[in-house]
This record gives structure tokens, C-alpha cells and sequence, in this order.
């Protein structure tokens, strides 16, 4: 798509950051989860006194601790990418990026060196209530903690409350609330921490699980499964509802990646959502992309409109609407935005050439127009299409959006149902001898990780080829390295946090062997 | 002063006891979390993931300069 640039380069700078984010986040939800499992088993200890539930919390805080302690700092590698292999973008995005950064750096490491460490070293040592307190203040500090990131992160799906500065080449922050308040970063928080709690609630009923098959540890897993279910249950309500909110934000600031997940080529009215389906190629092309159409598929009629803008006869722009542009229902065609942008971009490169002969009068008068509304508006909200070869270019990979995000959603419904199942076998009294189930809720610990794995797949692939939504591609925002030293960090990467799994891992097991001290 | 003292004194105390009580998990995750420290900010920092606009530009202004450049160029 890019003539000028190396493909190889771009492809692996984009592999590794996927590799890290994706361990990364292997170890970031367990931790939101299980943070809020803990405070509320810790509240009902100090609540009721009963011993029994000490030893509970003791036991998930020491599983909760091998996770902190072998996730922590892995999320520091991306913020050396950005500064190795995407320069370009980290200087592009100035201080919008980095303030939410550092407020989650400082955030994490007081609350990492005070909080947790009374959690861990207090017991017997400050009172009950201060105990307390700190754990729920870990669990608290850790989410917003993640809500830092994904201010950052919504900042590249919806740019919003900054100018750009032609004389920097940096975007400047003018509104901090409109970045904290960005409607993609609410919703985005809210669904992943909500998918957070997900993962920490299966993972307490599966290890749970695996406790009753083993036929010990009774009081501890019943408890722990009460607590889990209830706090999971409600997660995977949240989960939804915040995933519908947030998918009807996608139909407004990322159209291209609503309709791509939903594999929507002709735009329509009463549009069905599709429950289930699978793809292949339809043999027609739109430029040099392949147009999907469906081999079999489960609809639901008229829900899409109604999930989009909250009745069945709202029009959802299909991909074909949205590149080739639609008049009877306002939508811009992917050429004009073209010609936009690279309006803007003259406008850039008349102001170099002003500050060249400086002319610094004219340099004036053209920074001023990249801080008019109008033309903000107007011409350089698409800054980035000028960089673009062909309109089909906006179009992400169909196929993978697609399959993430049905495969998320349908795994969203599974778990409602492990967890209300859990909660009736145990209300019954019969979960214990429930052995099929048992071992459904152990083999179900992974998949909430998968869930949220396939989220960050749909987030990011599906809004390519953008890293900044409209203003800037991937290609732009790479640094010009060789792809060799890419390839060879990769690597390293890949072993350096394989290895932190396995021994995770290890440990874990180790310990949920062992079970809790009686 | 004497209330201050008293207090960083308790907080070493309690850090103190916390690390040379600790459980055998306690020491294996503090070993790694160690080099694992050292790994990302001695090896991949200094060999690996130096920054690429502090490398090649020594101001603001040259590096304003160079990705002005690479907006306009980029295709």
C-alpha cells in the first residue's frame, strides 16, 4: 500500500508490539479481578471474624502476589517500543500520550510500594481495618491505574482535545477532560476492566473446581465460589452492557471497523446482526481487497439498527458506503477525505518552506489556521488519508474482525452461564457432585483470557491501517531502523516472557497444590 | 522532628521484617522480579531499545524538523 516504505520493517515493528501487548496482558487481568475478589473476602473476614475466611483471602493473595510480581513492569517494554520503533507517532502525539502515562507511572509505583506491601508484610502488624483498607485501595489503585492506558489508548481510536502544533510537529493536550472523558476511553475502561473481574472470578471457580474433584479443601472452595460467582456474574452483565455501549461508540467514531466486524459491505436499514456465521471469499474485490460474503449464518433481524441507533429503521453504512461515500446518508467518500488531507499537508509543507525563507509572518498565519476549529474540522481530522495510496487502504482485515469478535461475544454469553450454573449447584448443595461441571468451571479459566485477548485483536487490527484514528497510519509512524534488529527483539521478547509464563505458572501450581496454610 | 524520625524508623522496621520473614514464593518472585529488572533496563534499554529521535537529533528542534519531514513524505 505504501510504496515508500519498508513492509517488512512495519510488519515486525507491529508483530512485536502485538507480542508484548499480548503477554502483557496475560498478567494485567488477573490482577484487576482477583484485587476486588480478595477486598471483598478480606471485608467479610474482618466483618464476621471467622478465621476460615483469613485463610481464604491469605490463600488468593498469595496467588494474586505471583501474578503482581511476575506481571509487574511488563507493560514498561511497550513505552521502550514507542520511543524505538515508533518514534514518529511518539513525537506526533506529545504530551497527550505521556501525561496519562506518567500519572499511571507514579499511580503504580506508590500504590506498589506502600499499599501492596502492607498487604503482604501487615498482617498482625497494622489493625485489621488498615489492612483492609490497603487491599481495597490496591484493588482500587490497580484499575485506575489501567484507566490511565486506556485513556491513552482511547486517544488513538478518537482523537479529541488537542491541537496540532506545525512549528513542533507535535500535537498539544487544550482540554485534559475532553482526553479523560474521550466517550471511546469510558467505554473502553469500563468493558475492560468489567472483563478484568471476568478473569478473576473464573479463575477463583475454576481452582475452586479443581478443589472439589479433588475431594479437599471444602470450606475454602465453597467460599471462594459463592464470592467468585455473584462477583462474576455481575461482571459478565457489565461485560455486555458495556460491550453494546461500546459498540455503538464504534458505529460512530470507527465505522469502518463496526461494519468490518460485522462483515457489512452494502449499508441498510433494519440491518440484521449476525449471531453466528462464517466467512469466505465472494471471488469480487473492492480495488485489491477481497470482498467476504457469508457461507451460512444465524441472524438476528433488525438489531444492528436497533443496537446502532436504537431503532430498526436506522441505516448502518456498510464498508462499500463508507469507501465510496454515500450522499443520501451524508457519508464522505474515502477520495474527498483524501484530497482534505493532503490540503492539510500542503499547508504543512508551505509552512516549512515559509520557516525556511523565514517568512515567519506567513508561519504565523499558518499556524494559526492548524489551531481554527473550521479547519480542524474540516481538513485536518484527516490528516492521515493523505498518506493513504488507494481508498480501499482503510480497509482492516474483514476475516479477523469478524471471528474476534463473535468469538468474544459468544464466550461473553458462555460465561453467564458457567457462573449462574455455579451459583444454582452450589445453592442446591449439589455442586460438589456435580463432576461434568467441576471440571467445565476448571477448564473454563483460560477462556476469559482468550475473551479478552480476541477484544484487543477486534481494537486494534480492526482499526487498521490507523495507529492514530485519521491522522496517522502505521506506516508514518514507524521509525526508519533496520527490520533485522526488529526481528531480533522479537525473538528476545518471545523467550524473556515465555519464560516468565512458564515459571508463573509453575509457581502457581506449586502453591494451589500445597493449598492454604491451616 | 522526634515523631518523624520515630515513624521512618517504624516503616523500616516494617519493611525489615516483611522481606527477611518472607514465605519461599516471597523469595523465588523476588529474585525474578529482580532480573527481570535488570534485564529490561540494563540489556533491552541500553542495548536494544534505544530511543531512535535522542540518537540521531541532539534538540527539540531538529527533531520537530525530522518528523515534519516524515509527515510530508510519507507517501
Amino acid at each position: 500500500m505504501f510504496e515508500n516504505v519498508d513492509l517488512a520493517l512495519v510488519n515486525w515493528s507491529r508483530a512485536q508490539f502485538a507480542l508484548t501487548a499480548i503477554y502483557h496482558w496475560l498478567f494485567v487481568p488477573l490482577t484487576l479481578g482477583l484485587s476486588f475478589i480478595i477486598a471483598m473476602m478480606e471485608t467479610i473476614y474482618v466483618r464476621t471474624g471467622n478465621e476460615g475466611w483469613k485463610r481464604i483471602t491469605k490463600f488468593w493473595m498469595t496467588l494474586f502476589g505471583i501474578n503482581f510480581a511476575i506481571g509487574v513492569a511488563t507493560g514498561i517494554i511497550l513505552e521502550f517500543e514507542f520511543g524505538t520503533n515508533w518514534s514518529n507517532y511518539s513525537w506526533f502525539v506529545g504530551d497527550i500520550f505521556g501525561a496519562p502515562l506518567a500519572i499511571e507511572g507514579i499511580l503504580a509505583f506508590f500504590l506498589e510500594s506502600t499499599f501492596v506491601a502492607v498487604m503482604f508484610f501487615g498482617w498482625n502488624k497494622v489493625s485489621k481495618r488498615f489492612h483492609l483498607a490497603s487491599t481495597w485501595l490496591v484493588a482500587v489503585g490497580a484499575n485506575l491505574s489501567a484507566l490511565w492506558i486506556l485513556v491513552a489508548n482511547g486517544w488513538m481510536q478518537n482523537p479529541t482535545g488537542m491541537v496540532f502544533n506545525p512549528d513542533t510537529a507535535r500535537n498539544e493536550m487544550v482540554s485534559f477532560w475532553e482526553v479523560l472523558f474521550n466517550e471511546v476511553a469510558v467505554s473502553k475502561f469500563l468493558h475492560t476492566i468489567s472483563s478484568g473481574f471476568l478473569v478473576g472470578s473464573m479463575f477463583v471457580v475454576g481452582i475452586s473446581a479443581w478443589y472439589l474433584l479433588q475431594k479437599r479443601e471444602y470450606f475454602l472452595a465453597k467460599r471462594s465460589i459463592l464470592v467468585a460467582g455473584i462477583f462474576g456474574l455481575l461482571a459478565s452483565f457489565l461485560v455486555a452492557y458495556t460491550g453494546d455501549s461500546s459498540a455503538r461508540t464504534l458505529a460512530k467514531v470507527q465505522p469502518v471497523k463496526f461494519a468490518a466486524f460485522e462483515a457489512l459491505y452494502q449499508g441498510k436499514q433494519q440491518a440484521g446482526l449476525v449471531a453466528l456465521g462464517i466467512l469466505r471469499d465472494s471471488g469480487k474485490k473492492i480495488g485489491d481487497k477481497e470482498v467476504n460474503d457469508f457461507a451460512f449464518r444465524i441472524e438476528i433481524p433488525g438489531f444492528l439498527s436497533v443496537m446502532t441507533g436504537g431503532d430498526r429503521d436506522t441505516f448502518v453504512p456498510g464498508i462499500y458506503d463508507l469507501v465510496n461515500g454515500n450522499s443520501s446518508h451524508g457519508l464522505m467518500p474515502v477520495a474527498e477525505k483524501m484530497e482534505r488531507g493532503k490540503k492539510a499537508r500542503d499547508l504543512l509543507i508551505e509552512f516549512k518552506e515559509s520557516k525556511k525563507n523565514s517568512d515567519d509572518q506567513r508561519a504565523e498565519s499558518i499556524a494559526a489556521t492548524f489551531r481554527d476549529k473550521k479547519f480542524n474540522d474540516e481538513y485536518f481530522r484527516y490528516f492521515g488519508y493523505a498518506s493513504l495510496e488507494k481508498p480501499e487502504d482503510v480497509i482492516p482485515g474483514v476475516k479477523v474482525s469478524f471471528y474476534s469478535f463473535h468469538i468474544m461475544v459468544m464466550l461473553g454469553f458462555y460465561f453467564i452461564l458457567v457462573f449462574a450454573l455455579a451459583l444454582y449447584y452450589l445453592y442446591k448443595g449439589t455442586l460438589a457432585n456435580n463432576k461434568w461441571f467441576l471440571w467445565v468451571a476448571l477448564c473454563s479459566i483460560l477462556l476469559p483470557y482468550v475473551a479478552g485477548e480476541l477484544g484487543w485483536v477486534l481494537a486494534e487490527m480492526g482499526r487498521q491501517p490507523w495507529i492514530i484514528q485519521d491522522l496517522m497510519p502505521v506506516n508514518t509512524a514507524v521509525s526508519q531502523i533496520s527490520s533485522g534488529s526488529v526481528i531480533t527483539t522479537f525473538v528476545l521478547f518471545a523467550v524473556l516472557f515465555t519464560v516468565l509464563l512458564i515459571t508463573e505458572v509453575s509457581i502457581m501450581i506449586r502453591q494451589i497444590k500445597m493449598g492454604p496454610k491451616h | 522532628m522526634k515523631s518523624v524520625v520515630t515513624a521512618v524508623k517504624g516503616i523500616i522496621r516494617f519493611y525489615h521484617e516483611g522481606f527477611t520473614t518472607m514465605s519461599w514464593w516471597g523469595k523465588r518472585v523476588w529474585i525474578i522480579i529482580l532480573i527481570k529488572l535488570f534485564v529490561i533496563f540494563i540489556i533491552l534499554k541500553l542495548f536494544f531499545f534505544r530511543d531512535f529521535l535522542n540518537e540521531k537529533y541532539g534538540s527539540d528542534e531538529q527533531k520537530s524538523e525530522y518528523v515534519r519531514d516524515q509527515l510530508i513524505n510519507s507517501n
